[in-house]
């Protein structure tokens, strides 16, 4: 049942809903111990992308395999090496902290799933409120739930579609030093974001979408604005 | 198979646990049904006995329309947070997702359904007591079949726009079978001198629908459910 993976590659992806085109002829690749950013303006077609990374949405085109496996073949074992945290938050309002935590922890088979939870509470700084419902929870503490949801299976491949958002500064400033210690362990991070100032410095790589066409990519730590307006026109 | 139970029954409790800090859906969900039987009495029932054998058909509407409400606002649930594509990422057999959805709902019809047979055979004086099993089996297996499909159908639209109107549109066409066995095997029980053997003969189509129903809902709830 066990599936790992070091490498994700998408090949030619398109996606299209009847004759709207959400993705044409996206190719990438990323590794293990890489944060690779989907830029671009809204609309421009990064969460159809992550949607599909997340075996969610099939492509219409194109192929993504998985260290050589693809999602079809693959299935539930796959999937179980995924992580998602989505523009939603994949919460539910009515359950307590620890309760959301335990759900998906059994749910995605994990032992010691008790332990894991208090563990995951403690690092979204958590603690104290693990069995308040979450919707009591501001926005900036049902963000560090959902991201401790994502990852409660500790996955290889955690996609993100805007982390940042409803973060004050100390909180994204946690979560991305919490991104690199991932990045470190040799986790695949795919971050679609519009918060060029915190994902700058972050980012191994960034891929730039426009209209849903990969339109650039590069490779560099800092200037990610100046970047971005060279590639797409306007931040 | 200890796995797709495990799951199914995780799916169970949470929906049970969501349901037991809010209340919505039971209350609505009966306040819908008693309303339905209320109205039914005004117009039918007069001076204390009901125009004709009208009783089996009121408790089939009242329990496909409550059912109704409750399957939708169960996925609406799980749409308005996105819930339903966190489940469908975690590792688990989809069809056992489906069971635990289904069950959470067969909870919440069988919640109402105590409600209104008794309410049912006060206000059309219907002998809902004198033959309890046989009444008892006509209502779950009913319920099963309806419920299948509707949960099938209610997860696949959850994320369409016009998915309270496409509910109904889909779900009434294909359940009417059902519905007519449970009426028709009801009927036979609420009549004067209650007729076992037609109801029986209801009760196995109402079983023979659930096999086929469940079959084909368990067959195709991962296509559907991949967009």
């Amino acid at each position: 049942m066990s599936l790992d993976f070091t490498q994700v590659t998408a090949t030619d992806l398109g996606r299209h809903y009847g004759r709207r085109k959400a993705l044409s002829q996206i190719s990438f690749d990323c590794h293990a111990g890489e944060i690779v950013g989907l830029l671009g303006p809204n609309g421009a077609g990064k969460s159809t992308l992550l949607a599909i990374l997340a075996t969610l949405l099939a492509p219409s085109t194109g192929t993504v395999t998985y260290g050589g496996h693809t999602a079809q073949a693959a299935g539930a074992a796959l999937r179980g090496r995924l992580g998602l945290l989505g523009h939603d938050l994949y919460l539910y309002p009515e359950l307590s902290a620890r309760e959301n935590l335990l759900f998906f922890a059994r749910l995605y088979g994990l032992g010691d799933a008790a332990r894991v939870v208090d563990a995951s509470l403690e690092r979204a700084n958590l603690a104290d409120r693990a069995d308040d419902q979450v919707i009591g929870f501001s926005r900036g503490m049902r963000q560090r739930l959902a991201l401790e949801r994502a990852l409660v299976h500790q996955p290889r491949l955690l996609l993100l579609d805007e982390p940042f958002t409803g973060l004050d500064q100390a909180s994204a400033a946690t979560l991305v030093t919490r991104l690199q210690g991932l990045q470190s362990e040799g986790c695949v991070i795919i971050v679609a974001t519009h918060d060029l100032d915190v994902a700058d410095g972050l980012l191994s790589r960034a891929l730039y979408l426009r209209n849903g066409r990969l339109v650039h990519s590069d490779a560099g730590s800092h200037g990610l604005r100046d970047r971005y307006v060279a590639a797409i026109g306007t931040a | 198979m200890s796995d797709f139970f495990r799951i199914a029954w995780l799916v169970v409790r949470k929906d049970l646990a969501v349901e037991a800090r809010s209340w919505e859906l039971v209350s609505t969900t009966v306040f819908f049904a008693v309303s339905c039987v209320l109205v039914f009495a005004f117009a039918l029932v007069e001076d204390g006995r009901a125009v004709g054998n009208v009783a089996a058909g009121i408790l089939w509407v009242a329990i496909a329309f409550s059912g109704t409400l409750a399957l939708g606002r169960t996925f609406e649930r799980e749409r308005q947070t996105d819930t339903l594509r966190a489940l469908m990422l975690a590792p688990a057999d989809r069809p056992a997702l489906y069971v635990g959805k289904l069950l959470g709902i067969l909870v919440l019809m069988a919640v109402t359904e105590a409600v209104l047979v008794p309410l049912v055979g006060l206000f059309f004086q219907a002998p809902v007591g004198d033959r309890p099993l046989l009444l008892a089996a006509l209502l779950i297996a009913g319920t099963i079949g309806y419920a299948a499909v509707g949960t099938l159908f209610a997860a696949m639209l959850v994320r369409a726009r016009s998915r309270d109107v496409m509910l109904p549109i889909l779900l009434y066409p294909i359940t009417v079978p059902v519905i007519i066995a449970g009426v028709r095997g009801t009927a036979a029980l609420f009549q004067e001198t209650p007729n076992d053997g037609l109801a029986q003969f209801w009760l196995a189509m109402l079983l023979f629908f659930d096999v086929v129903f469940v079959t084909l809902a368990l067959w195709t709830f991962e296509p559907l459910m991949t967009e």
